[in-house]
């Protein structure tokens, strides 16, 4: 033990105390503001060009929004979304250096509803975030997560991308850009009167049922992410915006990327926090503020007063272990604590990762899940984990008739006959055609049946990771009404396409 | 006074009485604890009898009376409780992995069977192969043997079992626990081959952190490991090795390469076996890969299987310390979140174009590795030259220093040795 010590007090030595009176890294000249990481110390005035020049590269560097592109900014009221909001605001000021070129916008979801602020709450974070958007002169949309009831199913339906851009277009639409005219720009820019919409009592009760309905603050903070994405593609798609802006930080980006894995979302994972996420086709989500890790961002609202507002979520002032999702943050953020390097690894790991879906355009609809759009990752192979559950819990559940013998099962030749058994029943929960379902729809009319879907039925649209979340729920009639008639509407394309299997020569591209 | 106070109890009991006392017979409840219930509590103890009685848990769930969980009766109501699966004898344990109640004799059905699955599923084994089970005499590689054992025998799979363990020279922990795998092998009667680490590289555990102190000797202890079961295998001619790795410990190792980083091990580490790469490389597997350390326990525990349990002397083991943590923390939140982190490793893709290490062979030893000289063969060196930090970190540069056996600079010399004391 003695030989740690020994190190640590070499350690000591070496190191220097930061000193106030430290100069920028930078310039070398101005006394230092703030130390961003151990050893890099930077003055205001460099501070503030590090922090503009890294949202501009990240733009830059991945050419995904075109000049003269409608954007949709996603802003929370948080210091990472209001960050993100003073960056393009910075970027389109006539005196910038290199001027962003898209036409803004932003929207703004109030949950309040959801989780169960009262209306005046309400009101006032509305009223006060109504300033700060006012202010910058982009339109607006305040929406009530109220209004995700009233959705329609095709949200949760892949459109189409707009056509595959090759590299070169970039180039191309830029110089087009800087030829036309640029007042484009300004008339875009006229101030669009969004007025707040009003809400129903009776719709926030029916919300706050749909999220009650989840019995662990886990599914619920999955659920509560799930409709609030649905509900800002829908807005960007009904405003005519074609790409999403959200503000997922460097420490948020860790932190949901060991979440996302902790749920089972490893297959989704690269779009979860990728920069570009193409999983709804036209739009396209983008996490500009990836590089950011989260004490940066707080330097800079700090130090160039970039207003932000705090909104109390479903998780604040809850325990470590209220929820998967909190206490994989308190996680990332203790061991951070102790090693500095620990947000930055686990988000290099998030570049690693392939960011394309495997199959993002050929995939047909029916290999979506209904809830996260993303490509299912339950088919049933042998030896996966998915599998391994399904098998335990089979197996723990009521036999068949036919092994009995649980006594003495070393001379009962009952397993054998299980083992045979077991894998055809898999297959069957989990593939595309249930034996419970095809005996129900041809009895009673898949149109006529019951409102409550079925959860085998409802499972099988799912992704492995929404499955344990809809297992979390008590009932599933609260979901909103646009998931339940896709999800019938699904179902019957799945049973007609059972019905023609025989007639049908490929695994036809029709059925999309 | 009703002793039911969660409300949602109270609210509840109402409709559920009224639903199910329509017709049907009423039983009578027997334990003192109702004397102190109203009458609605009443009938709502004796719905949930009938639920126990009726095995109605598999069920319920999709009921509309699901708020009336096996978890929610688990904490308020004290009776026994029947098996899922037999219906018939009474449950003794619930199960981490699925939450279901069983009795002893279905545990162990089931536990065997979910084995023998995976064991099917992933063709780990074909008729007439020597399998070497890695025996540390703690109480995977114990349950492991056991099974293995067991599973031949009753699925006639035509393997050759045998036990090989790895001696690390730690005084006070492998000694003892090794003997354990020496009463192990009586018990299952299946041949045993120890390999130890100072007949193969001539240093001891004890002789090591003699040197290198008690930072960093797992990394050589671990390193020779991996090798010495692999040169014991060879000995005994095993087509295969099989390790005692659990669901816990691959879950673990997910989150460990996540949060270093580490893309090439992250994408290997949910392999059920290693792909059979190279010579002096023998196959391994994971038979337990899907088995929950809980359950592992719960089996030895009411099997009275004969492990040793001692955490090693040596192993503070302190970043990986935190996984483990973090792992039991989300394994309390929601049980089933270690398959899940399984399943989330089985199912990452990896961006084309990263870059991976590729295998190689060691230029001194003739063992896989995917630089000049394979970690043992660095360690070893840094041992014999009084260099321990050689190892340690990165110092790919000085491989080919090592190999031509040229002497190191002065500078360089300083920076390995251990800190004087």
């Amino acid at each position: 033990m003695c030989q740690v010590d020994e190190d640590y007090h070499d350690g000591l030595e070496r190191a220097e105390v930061p000193s106030v009176s430290k100069k920028c890294v930078k310039c070398k000249e101005a006394s230092a503001a703030v130390v961003i990481r151990a050893g890099d110390t930077y003055c205001r005035g460099c501070f503030k060009e590090y922090f503009i020049h890294k949202f501009r590269a990240m733009l830059g560097k991945n050419r995904i929004i075109f000049p003269g592109e409608k954007v949709l900014l996603a802003v929370s009221g948080g210091p990472s979304s209001s960050s993100m909001l003073s960056q393009v605001q910075e970027g389109l000021s006539q005196n910038a250096h290199k001027k962003l070129r898209f036409l803004p916008g932003i929207v703004y979801i109030d949950e309040g509803g959801a989780v169960g602020q009262s209306v005046e709450e309400r009101q006032r974070t509305v009223a006060e975030l109504q300033a700060v958007f006012k202010a910058t002169g982009f339109p607006f949309h305040m929406v009530p997560l109220e209004q995700v009831l009233d959705l329609p199913s095709s949200v949760v339906v892949t459109a189409p991308a707009a056509s595959e851009q090759p590299a070169s277009a970039y180039k191309a639409a830029v110089d087009h850009f800087i030829q036309s005219d640029s007042s484009s720009c300004s008339t875009a820019q006229d101030h669009e009167q969004t007025s707040v919409p009003e809400v129903q009592e009776s719709h926030t009760q029916l919300l706050q049922q749909l999220i009650g309905s989840a019995q662990t603050l886990t599914a619920r903070q999955d659920l509560l992410n799930t409709l609030r994405h649905h509900l800002l593609v829908h807005t960007a798609r009904t405003e005519g915006y074609s790409k999403l802006m959200l503000g997922d930080n460097c420490t948020r980006v860790a932190v949901k990327l060991l979440t996302s894995i902790s749920l089972g979302r490893g297959a989704q994972l690269a779009q979860d926090t990728g920069f570009a996420d193409s999983r709804y086709g036209d739009i396209i989500l983008v996490r500009p503020m990836r590089d950011y890790s989260a004490k940066e961002i707080a330097y800079y609202n700090h130090m160039f007063s970039v207003p932000s507002v705090f909104i109390p979520g479903g998780d604040t002032k809850t325990t470590d272990k209220a929820s998967i999702q909190r206490l994989t943050e308190s996680f990332v953020t203790k061991l951070q604590a102790d090693f500095p390097s620990t947000v930055s690894t686990i988000y290099r790991t998030s570049e690693k990762l392939q960011t394309a879906c495997r199959n993002s355009s050929t995939a047909d609809q029916a290999d979506r899940c209904l809830l996260c759009m993303c490509a299912l990752d339950t088919a049933v192979e042998n030896a996966s984990a998915f599998q391994a559950t399904l098998t335990s819990e089979q197996l723990s559940q009521n036999k068949p008739s036919g092994a009995t013998g649980t006594e003495n099962p070393r001379q009962n030749p009952a397993p054998v006959e299980q083992e045979s058994t077991a894998p055809s029943g898999q297959c069957c929960s989990s593939g595309g055609e249930d034996c419970g379902r095809t005996e129900r729809g041809g009895g009673g009319g898949c149109c006529s049946s019951a409102k409550e879907p079925e959860r085998t039925d409802l499972k099988s649209l799912l992704c492995y990771s929404c499955q344990l979340t809809i297992k979390d729920m008590s009932s599933l009639e609260r979901l909103p009404q646009y998931i339940l008639s896709e999800a019938q509407r699904r179902q019957r394309r799945s049973q007609m396409r059972e019905e023609i299997s025989e007639f049908l020569l490929d695994d036809g591209d029709e059925g999309s | 006074m009703c002793t039911f106070q969660p409300p949602t109890a109270r609210l509840c009991c109402r409709r559920v009485s009224h639903a199910l006392f329509s017709g049907e017979e009423e039983l009578t409840v027997h334990d003192e604890t109702t004397c102190y219930l109203t009458q609605s509590c009443k009938t709502y103890l004796v719905y949930v009898r009938k639920v126990i009685f009726y095995q109605y848990f598999s069920s319920c769930i999709s009921s509309p009376h699901s708020q009336f969980r096996p978890r929610f009766i688990g904490n308020f109501v004290k009776m026994p409780v029947l098996c899922s699966s037999c219906t018939e004898k009474r449950a003794v344990l619930k199960r981490p992995k699925t939450g279901h109640s069983l009795c002893k004799g279905c545990f162990f059905w089931a536990f065997e069977e979910e084995v023998h699955q995976t064991i099917v599923a992933a063709k780990l084994f074909k008729p007439g192969e020597i399998v070497g089970i890695a025996a540390s005499g703690g109480k995977d590689s114990t349950v492991l043997a056991h099974v293995m054992k067991l599973l031949n025998e009753r699925y006639n799979y035509g393997l050759e079992l045998m036990l090989l363990s790895v001696d690390e020279g730690i005084t006070g922990y492998r000694d003892d626990s090794l003997e354990t795998v020496k009463r192990n092998q009586q018990q299952y009667e299946l041949p045993l081959k120890i390999v130890s680490y100072e007949e193969l590289y001539g240093w001891t555990m004890d002789a090591i952190v003699k040197q290198v102190g008690l930072k960093n000797n797992c990394t050589f202890c671990g390193v020779f490991r991996r090798q010495a079961l692999d040169r014991g295998a060879i000995m005994l001619k095993v087509d295969k090795i099989c390790t005692g790795h659990n669901a816990d410990d691959v879950a673990e190792t997910v989150l460990m390469n996540v949060l270093r980083g580490d893309i090439a091990r992250l994408r290997r580490c949910t392999a059920i076996s290693t792909a059979s790469e190279g010579e002096g490389v023998v196959p391994r597997c994971k038979p337990l890969k899907y088995a929950y350390e809980k359950e592992i326990v719960l089996y030895a525990y009411f099997k009275k299987l004969d492990y040793f349990s001692t955490e090693c002397i040596y192993s503070p083991n302190a970043y990986r310390g935190y996984a483990r943590t973090f792992l039991k923390d989300l394994e309390s939140v929601r049980p089933s979140s270690i398959i899940d982190i399984i399943h989330s490793g089985e199912n990452l893709s990896v961006r084309e174009g990263v870059k991976m290490p590729v295998q190689g062979t060691c230029n001194r030893c003739g063992y896989i590795s995917s630089q000049a000289l394979c970690k043992s063969c660095v360690l070893l060196e840094g041992l014999n030259r009084g260099l321990p930090k050689l190892g340690i970190g990165k110092h790919h540069r000085l491989h080919d220093k090592i190999l031509s056996q040229q002497p190191l600079t002065e500078k360089e010399e300083r920076k390995l040795k251990s800190v004087d004391f």
